[in-house]
């Protein structure tokens, strides 16, 4: 280990922005806290920071409360307006937020032209009521988002538009020593030409287990359906229906992962107990090496 | 060095070997600390005198050669190398032979290998080491399991002998990476590392190997409950508390 190259400032941003972009959900900021002392170079570590963060946050969708208890605001790059700007479209407010401290300083009301023509608002409106009665529902610490990311200016029937649902749920229990994560974004296609509404759901859930131990899991799954276009309230209950359809098969899918385990999995790598049923013979272990010197003796004989 | 290990608490096990090396060269005042602190999947090499495959860890590693459990010998060779006692070696023999048929036994597959070495204190340090990989997709068999791998390091102090009696400590490291992936489910992903010690002192009648074997299944079969139990356990907990599946029963109502 003679090839002590100190590294260069550059190369320590590198890795120091590694650390932070991996961060588990909800982590950032422990893993934050270590990386300052392992770097031990603030600089350094403010220059990462302030690359890194912006990406996390909006990576993991995090979720931050705006001041005069208005709401929260969800950053995404779907709502990003500029750097730390960024729109809830519910409020019709824009949110200015501190991407490195991770909370939101000041809002500001959203401009006309930051925000979806009336035509579009109406099928956004609709949907966003929908999706916050069925997020309220099924994620206790859900928070919820619709946003319009196509098309925002049409003013009436005839333009294709494009919406996306966001419902992001975190549960940090630092002193469980367990954090989870479930983040659902459905894309919603609105095909005016052909009367058609097409959906595209990712779904990502994680958790991390940690007393005395690390242990992830990591989840993934797409899907897609469609449904056709109608009056801004029955889209709305359509695609919330949808929403609710795959989301409760796939915490179903999920579950039978985890019921599989044991049995299957699980035993492929290693048993409980051994192919003989009994715990192994650690006193007579003498026979395994006459075995082994008679089948040697037989290898020979052949 | 505790702000390291808290971040490697963290960053997701599957990426431990990239947090390593990005850590080595950020403190490479701690590399030997980190090394042994810091467990990683296990490789392995083949044995070209032996036709075996054998596992590398720090403790058979001299500069850039491994030492085969089986022939003894370093690859690639190396002058100067250390080398166990003849009396350690052999024992050393015996424990890799009585610990692959263990690991037929529980693993039905994998790879072992035992490593020993004296130490300071007049008693010798075992590094008992599996790794075995799960199903490749194509391979058809009824399970799901499409990837999968358990690497398990066990060291073991083995303190001098008195009055028949001798002292045995114990570090365990399990690895777990498990994979599936379906059409219908995405892909489902649990990986982690846990780590426990275990302290007895027992009576060597029946000699070291049988000590350390027993100590080593208990261990095992622990780590392994534990991993089941407790820690998949718990991140499933956590699935049902972001999104609670009472729901499920209440949609099925309408349908039925």
């Amino acid at each position: 280990m003679a090839e002590e190259v100190e590294l260069s400032d550059e190369q320590k941003k590198d890795i120091a922005k590694w650390f932070l972009l991996n961060s588990p959900a909800g982590e950032i900021q422990y893993v934050a806290k270590d990386l300052r002392t392992v770097l031990n170079d603030d600089g350094v570590y403010n220059e990462a920071a302030l690359d890194a963060f912006p990406v996390y946050n909006k990576t993991h969708m995090i979720c931050l409360e705006m001041p005069g208890r208005i709401g929260d605001v969800l950053v995404t790059s779907y709502g990003e307006l500029a750097g730390n700007e960024f729109l809830d479209p519910r409020t019709a407010q824009v949110a200015i937020i501190d991407h490195v401290k991770q909370v939101c300083t000041e809002v500001r009301p959203a401009s006309d032209e930051e925000l979806p023509s009336p035509y579009i608002e109406e099928f956004r409106g609709a949907l966003d009521a929908e999706i916050l009665k069925y997020a309220g529902e099924a994620y206790p610490k859900g928070v919820c988002s619709v946003f319009c990311t196509d098309g925002k200016d049409a003013e009436g029937p005839g333009s294709n538009f494009e919406l996306v649902v966001v419902i992001s749920a975190t549960k940090l229990s630092p002193q469980n020593f367990c954090n989870g994560s479930w983040l659902s974004v459905w894309k919603i296609e609105f095909k005016d030409d052909i009367q058609v509404l097409e959906l595209t759901g990712k779904l990502q859930v994680g958790a991390h287990y940690f007393e005395e131990g690390n242990v992830q899991l990591d989840a993934k799954h797409e899907c897609k359906d469609s449904t056709i276009f109608q009056s801004p309230d029955d889209c709305a209950v359509s695609i919330a229906n949808i929403i609710r359809h795959h989301e409760t098969e796939y915490l179903g899918s999920l579950e039978a992962s985890y019921l599989n385990l044991p049995d299957t999995t699980f035993k492929d790598l290693r048993r409980k107990l051994p192919v003989t049923r009994t715990l192994f013979p650690w006193h007579n272990t003498l026979q395994f090496s006459l075995t082994r010197d008679i089948q040697k003796e037989l290898g020979i004989g052949k | 060095m505790e702000a390291a290990m808290g971040l490697m608490r963290r960053i997701h096990p599957k990426q431990s070997e990239t947090a390593l090396s990005a850590l080595l060269s950020l403190l490479p005042h701690h590399s030997s600390d980190l090394l042994s602190q810091v467990d990683q999947p296990l490789q392995v090499l083949f044995d070209t005198d032996c036709g075996k495959e054998f596992i590398l860890c720090e403790y058979n590693r001299d500069a850039d050669s491994y030492r085969s459990p089986w022939s003894n010998k370093y690859q690639p060779p190396l002058e100067d190398a250390p080398y166990p006692s003849s009396e350690l070696r052999k024992l050393e023999i015996e424990a890799n032979d009585v610990f692959a048929v263990y690991r037929d036994q529980y693993y039905e597959g994998g790879i072992s290998s035992v490593y020993m070495w004296e130490d300071e204190n007049e008693g010798f340090v075992a590094c008992f080491l599996i790794k075995k990989d799960g199903l490749k997709p194509g391979q058809g068999r009824r399970s799901s399991l499409q990837e999968g791998a358990w690497d398990a390091i066990h060291v073991i102090e083995v303190g001098p002998e008195e009055e028949g009696m001798a002292h045995y400590c114990l570090t365990s490291t399990v690895m777990l990476y498990l994979t599936t992936k379906d059409e219908s489910s995405g892909s489902f992903n649990l990986s982690g590392s846990i780590r426990r010690q275990m302290n007895m002192d027992l009576t060597v009648a029946e000699g070291h190997l049988c000590n350390m074997g027993r100590m080593i299944e208990e261990m095992e079969g622990k780590l392994r409950n534990s991993l089941d139990q407790v820690y998949f356990g718990k991140t499933r907990e956590m699935v049902c508390t972001l999104r609670p599946p009472s729901e499920i029963a209440q949609m099925r109502l309408p349908d039925s």
